[in-house]
């Protein structure tokens, strides 16, 4: 038994030593608050008394009686299936097109810059365009061009708010992304270029097809996982734009709902379980995603 | 004679053919097209930097105007007055966020790479379930873990301690997701080579696998320091004591919540956002270099 131990620890002991730090700090601060998260979502939980069990009860109550979760949900399922493709696509078509351009650092950083300076982005640059009087830039040219005659609401009418919010994440979300492919591209082996023009890839296309696209599919994983999860946790944004509470719930998210009770309502209990919910839809959503650009060291 | 001329005029017109192919009308639309969504996405930058040099009527001037029209550097010196009338000075957060800033990206960079490479490369047994542990750690909402971790932090008596702010920061599950993904395409054949030639692991990994990987890691640089440099909500728990707080926490503070709410301060606002914003640009322009650089060992045959 004893030699049998020694002999395991001597084939992959290197390898466990590599990952030893990051496994100590990543069980004590990451992987036990979830568990205890996990275990939360089970009870009546108000930070001041003690938990008590109530078992499903959490759950029962989101999918039967809160008809705000429902409509945030609902919200969240339309935010993330146009945002999640677009800002992905987008993102990756961008890091392509300025790999290639002469100057291609400044346009590298001015791309960038929505996500370094995200608050200023958020706040300032968006109410200039979308400001609900008519000297919002976006009011202002539809009543010029004579397509409106009173300016829209746009972060007050409940049909606009979603769409709003939508442009603005597209615009301020490309930047992980982006910077990911753009590493990526650096990444790839420059004898697969070679190769593939020795066997006739003509243009730049073919070339994106054949060589890099499925070269670069640990970074293509990477960027539609975040994408996943930035659309699917949408809420910054929703708030600053709509307020929260938004009229209507028209802005309302999982994440905001979620919000709501773990800092506003104090029901921690509540809060996990919508949690829990959020994370399955992700999980599974990304194993769905893995399966389609598993790469071979799998 | 006349071939002669014949000649002549067809070598003028390959050569205005080479030039017509640098300049194709399809790369002259892409260029528009770029430099407009570019100047587009650059918006927030711009107008930050004029801002911050705006005199007080300017700043209040709605619809707001872009460009700066009469420059001052008065919302600087508002902002030194500002924080002088504090009892803490100003470089002390000054040094409390470049402080743990530093040592976070640092050590986040570090153990996130050497976790990758064992996962990667030496796959112990487990390393898969521990993928699967970390992906779902990444999809885990991070507000319901707030207050376990809190309870994990207080009862390792960090509280007030800027370890708080690192130890919570180094294993992200983002970082080693990201490292993880680029050590995949490390070809084996390199290690296997180097293994030969009698390299140790630790040799390898530090003369080999970074250099390599240089694009990967500057990448992660970038996104660390990003988010560690503007993080105030780790502060704002973990830290109680006023000389122990960082920047961001600081500026929060004078800003009086949400930024722009206190109208007697918004020079000095705009000008700390400016200083804020100024290391996370020189730190973009160092990186992008590396996250650019064509990787030269990639040439060898893998």
């Amino acid at each position: 038994m004893g030699k049998s131990i020694s002999i395991f620890f001597k084939k992959h002991g290197t390898g466990y030593l590599f990952m030893l730090p990051f496994l100590i700090l990543f069980t004590i601060f990451i992987i036990v608050p979830v568990f205890v998260a996990l275990g939360t979502s089970f009870t009546n939980y108000n930070m001041l008394q003690t938990a008590q069990w109530i078992g499903l009860n959490n759950y029962k109550l989101l999918f039967l009686d809160d008809r705000i979760f429902l409509t945030a949900l609902a919200n969240t399922l339309v935010f993330a299936c146009i945002t999640g493709p677009i800002g992905y696509i987008m993102s990756f078509a961008s890091a392509w097109v300025i790999n290639q351009l002469k100057l291609r650092r400044a346009f590298a950083l001015a791309f960038y810059a929505p996500s370094i300076t995200s608050s200023i982005a958020m706040t300032v640059v968006w109410l200039y365009f979308f400001s609900s009087d008519r000297y919002g830039l976006i009011n202002n040219v539809l009543i010029n061009l004579g397509l409106i005659d009173s300016p829209i609401l746009w972060n007050k009418d409940p049909n606009y708010i979603m769409p709003v919010i939508i442009i603005i994440s597209v615009w301020m979300s490309m930047g992980t992304g982006f910077l990911v492919f753009l590493a990526g591209l650096q990444n790839i082996n420059r004898v697969y270029y070679e190769a593939a023009a020795i066997d006739g890839v003509k243009n730049k296309f073919q070339e994106l097809y054949y060589v890099t696209l499925p070269q670069m599919k640990p970074q293509l994983l990477f960027g539609a996982i975040n994408s996943i999860v930035s659309s699917f946790s949408v809420f910054d944004i929703a708030v600053s734009v709509a307020g929260m509470p938004s009229p209507n719930y028209a802005g309302h998210t999982i994440v905001a709902h979620l919000y709501d009770y773990a800092f506003i309502r104090f029901q921690m209990g509540y809060a996990s379980a919508i949690a829990m919910v959020l994370f399955l839809m992700t999980y599974i959503l990304g194993q769905v995603v893995m399966k389609m650009l598993l790469t071979k060291e799998e | 004679m006349n071939t002669s001329i014949d000649i002549k005029t067809r070598s003028i017109g390959k050569i205005s053919l080479k030039k017509i192919k640098k300049i194709t009308p399809g790369w002259l639309l892409l260029y528009t097209f770029m430099v407009l969504l570019v100047g587009f996405t650059a918006l927030p930058l711009i107008y930050m930097i004029s801002t911050a040099f705006k005199p007080i009527d300017e700043l209040f001037l709605f619809p707001p105007r872009y460009f700066v029209k009469r420059p001052t550097l008065q919302n600087f010196y508002d902002l030194v007055i500002t924080l002088g009338s504090s009892t803490v000075p100003f470089l002390r957060y000054v040094f409390n966020s470049i402080y743990t800033t530093a040592i976070t990206v640092f050590l986040t960079v570090i153990v996130s790479s050497l976790g990758a490479y064992g996962l990667v490369k030496h796959k112990p047994p487990g390393s898969k379930v521990l993928f699967k542990f970390i992906i779902a750690a990444l999809m885990f909402s991070p507000h319901v873990c707030q207050i376990p971790r809190y309870m994990v932090v207080n009862s390792m008596g960090l509280i007030n301690s800027h370890w708080a702010l690192i130890v919570t920061n180094i294993a992200v599950a983002y970082n080693f997701f990201l490292m993880k993904q680029f050590t995949e395409q490390f070809p084996n054949e390199l290690l296997e080579a180097a293994r030969i030639d009698g390299a140790n692991e630790w040799r390898t990994f530090w003369k080999i696998v970074m250099p390599a990987l240089t694009p990967a890691w500057s990448t992660l640089v970038v996104f660390s320091f990003i988010s560690n440099w503007n993080d105030y909500f780790t502060t704002l728990i973990y830290i109680t004591s006023q000389a122990q707080k960082t920047l961001p926490l600081a500026l929060h503070t004078i800003a009086g919540g949400a930024a722009g709410t206190s109208i007697g301060r918004a020079g000095a606002v705009a000008a700390s956002t400016f200083l804020m914003t100024v290391p996370t640009v020189i730190i973009f322009t160092a990186m992008q270099g590396k996250v650019m650089e064509t990787m030269t060992h990639s040439g060898i045959k893998g």
